[in-house]
């Protein structure tokens, strides 16, 4: 990551050092792990973390001994904070990261756009929270460190991995030498040059795109508020894209697109950044000194592997995929997959689910990122037009919007939503599902919903799968009561949240209010997923619905 | 007047024009964009349509240099 030629590391952030501990193999132990992460990024520790709480030990090797430089992803979206929300986590977030509800986009120094996140007093989190990467790294260590199923080995390099039947044998190199480290499944989240894919011979699909961007982050006081401006042809970067983020610590995220012309070698000089990037300042009316912090070059891609599982590996995050920057999908889709990849692996470790619940992995999350694709393509063929068509139309677009709102839709940046999973091999649409006049259809996350001053849905949610249970009196059926019982003692997989309309002395839970939002009767029920998705509903329940409903979404 | 077009027609009618001025090429997108106005204005009802579609068009027209 470059950095000014005057000073070696960041202003404001010191990585912890973390050391070489000497495991049980090079003490000549041979035992088969469960699961080995690949990788201590934000989406190895998340899904290491989300195996733990379902009681599954794992190890973790990294190559590195510290957290990795350079703020990188910076944008974390509300789907992402209610994971960290199930990991106990949200709280430092929250705390440290700058929450924000809106942006504006400017043709020229004209604004044309206004960008409105999805925010309700329902919410719990903001859409989105700005916060650099190292310090979601940092948090996600400390409560790896405090976590004793995981055993994180620092400076553990991958360097060769075979395949067995049931099973891998990857080879670490440490510092006191190499070792073989046995496993029933891998997680690769080891990034967009994953080790684990070069090693396995696996390669990525899809597309590269034109535009070709700087990313610097400087540090600069400034009391405007947390919000996204992209700014297009504006007097700073003529003929070009640029974008600014705030971020704590008053580090701000510039991100400048270099004109087709513009030689890289010549535009990642020193000099000419300061130049780029104090114009760019000024233009945004920022009058106080600016100090840079690092920068790199970006360009966009849309690459997938064809499967993201091989055998025993399931890939996950950028080894799986490489995303465009610009609906901030990176790292809010790596999360994504470490929760469904954990869930289903510490469903199957255990013995609860069949193996063939883990071909579900790909499925669900190779659609997301084909989603993830289509939007992110739009989007980055308006940022950066490909063609002469492409780059009139974009002018004729914004030059209308000046005045009118017909052509404004087209200038949304389509930033990160989470993907539902309605076509899924686990998902079960009941015949009820069009008699449903609201709420999360299956297959879709579910949706927060105030309770009471500082209570929500999803703070109800249990570590395994979840039962929203509509009850106009509070009270449960006995044959379903039962049923809710025997799932409880065959595995603690399974919390009923019983929601009443009316107040009596055996609701714990009354909120007449929240009906109507899940277009719920008395008898409705919800079916969520460890990982907060609906895997079907019913206006009116009996046991063996969900018994059925269950048995398919753990891939039976 | 017409209820505007749905958000994903707007954005898929984006994609096409801008992938028919390409198959035009320089030469011929003037005459491609000249026809396709004169074919969208046969479609509509009435001539204050298209003259108001005119002026908001030449609104702003030489603000700043055209794409390169």
């Amino acid at each position: 990551m470059p950095r000014p030629a005057d000073r070696g590391s960041s202003l404001y952030f010191t990585s912890p050092q973390y050391r070489f501990t000497v495991p049980p193999e090079l003490r000549g132990a041979t035992r088969e792990h469960d699961v080995v992460v690949v990788g201590a990024g934000p989406v190895g520790l998340t899904a290491a973390l989300e195996l733990a709480r379902h009681g599954v030990d794992c190890v973790i090797i990294d190559e590195k001994g510290a957290l990795h430089d350079g703020s990188r992803a910076i944008c974390i979206a509300r789907h992402s904070l209610e994971i960290m929300q199930q990991l106990g986590l949200a709280e430092r977030f929250v705390r440290k990261g700058l929450g924000w509800t809106h942006g504006t986009s400017y043709y020229g120094t004209r604004p044309v756009y206004r960008l409105e996140m999805p925010h309700s007093t329902h919410e719990r989190f903001y859409p989105m929270y700005n916060l650099q990467q190292q310090y979601v790294e940092q948090f996600l260590v400390e409560a790896t460190t405090e976590e004793p199923r995981i055993d994180l080995r620092w400076q553990s390099c991958l360097t060769g991995i075979e395949l067995r039947g049931a099973g891998a044998t990857l080879t670490v190199q440490t510092p006191l030498g190499a070792y073989p480290l046995r496993a029933r499944h891998v997680l690769a989240a080891d990034g967009a040059r994953s080790a684990v894919r070069h090693l396995l011979g696996l390669k990525l699909h899809g597309d590269a795109y034109e535009g070709r961007y700087v990313i610097v982050d400087v540090r600069m006081a400034s009391q405007y508020p947390t919000e996204r401006r992209a700014f297009f042809d504006p007097p700073a970067n003529p003929g070009a894209t640029v974008l600014v983020h705030k971020q704590p610590d008053d580090i701000w995220r510039v991100d400048y697109q270099l004109r087709d012309d513009e030689a890289e070698e010549q535009a990642l000089r020193e000099d000419n950044i300061r130049a780029r990037v104090g114009a760019i300042v000024q233009m945004i009316g920022e009058t106080a000194p600016w100090e840079l912090e690092w920068w790199s070059l970006y360009k966009a891609y849309t690459l997938a592997l064809d499967d993201y599982r091989h055998g025993p590996v399931l890939f996950l995050g950028d080894a799986a995929h490489l995303v465009p920057i610009f609906g901030v999908r990176g790292l809010n889709s790596g999360l994504a997959d470490a929760m469904n990849a954990a869930w289903k692996l510490a469903y199957v470790i255990q013995g609860l689910a069949p193996p063939a619940l883990l071909d579900s992995y790909s499925f669900e999350r190779r659609g997301a990122t084909l989603d993830v694709f289509h939007n992110a393509a739009r989007s980055t063929r308006f940022m950066t037009p490909p063609t002469r068509g492409y780059r009139l139309l974009q002018t004729a677009a914004l030059s209308l919007a000046v005045h009118g709102p017909a052509t404004r839709p087209l200038i949304n940046p389509r930033q990160s939503r989470p993907y539902s999973y309605v076509d899924s091999p686990l998902t079960t649409r009941t015949a009820h599902e069009d008699a449903f006049s609201a709420g999360p259809v299956a297959g879709a996350p579910l949706v927060n919903r105030r309770l009471d001053a500082d209570l929500f849905l999803l703070d109800l949610l249990g570590p395994g799968f979840s039962g929203l249970y509509f009850s106009d009196s509070g009270l449960i059926p006995a044959s379903l009561r039962a049923f809710f019982e025997e799932l409880s003692v065959a595995g603690a997989i399974f919390r009923p949240i019983v929601i009443a309309r009316h107040a009596d002395e055996q609701a714990e839970l009354v909120s007449p209010d929240a009906f109507a939002p899940y277009g719920a009767a008395d008898g409705t029920f919800y079916l969520v997923r460890p990982d907060r998705h609906v895997a079907a509903r019913w206006k009116h329940v009996e046991p063996d619905d969900i018994r059925r409903a269950l048995l398919k979404t753990l891939g039976n | 007047m017409t209820p505007p077009l749905p958000e994903a027609d707007l954005e898929q009618a984006y994609d096409l024009i801008a992938a028919a001025i390409d198959r035009a090429g320089r030469e011929y997108e003037a005459l491609f964009l000249a026809k396709l106005c004169l074919v969208l204005g046969t479609q509509l009802d009435s001539l204050e349509t298209i003259v108001r579609a005119i002026r908001t068009a030449e609104q702003d027209l030489r603000e700043r240099a055209p794409p390169a």
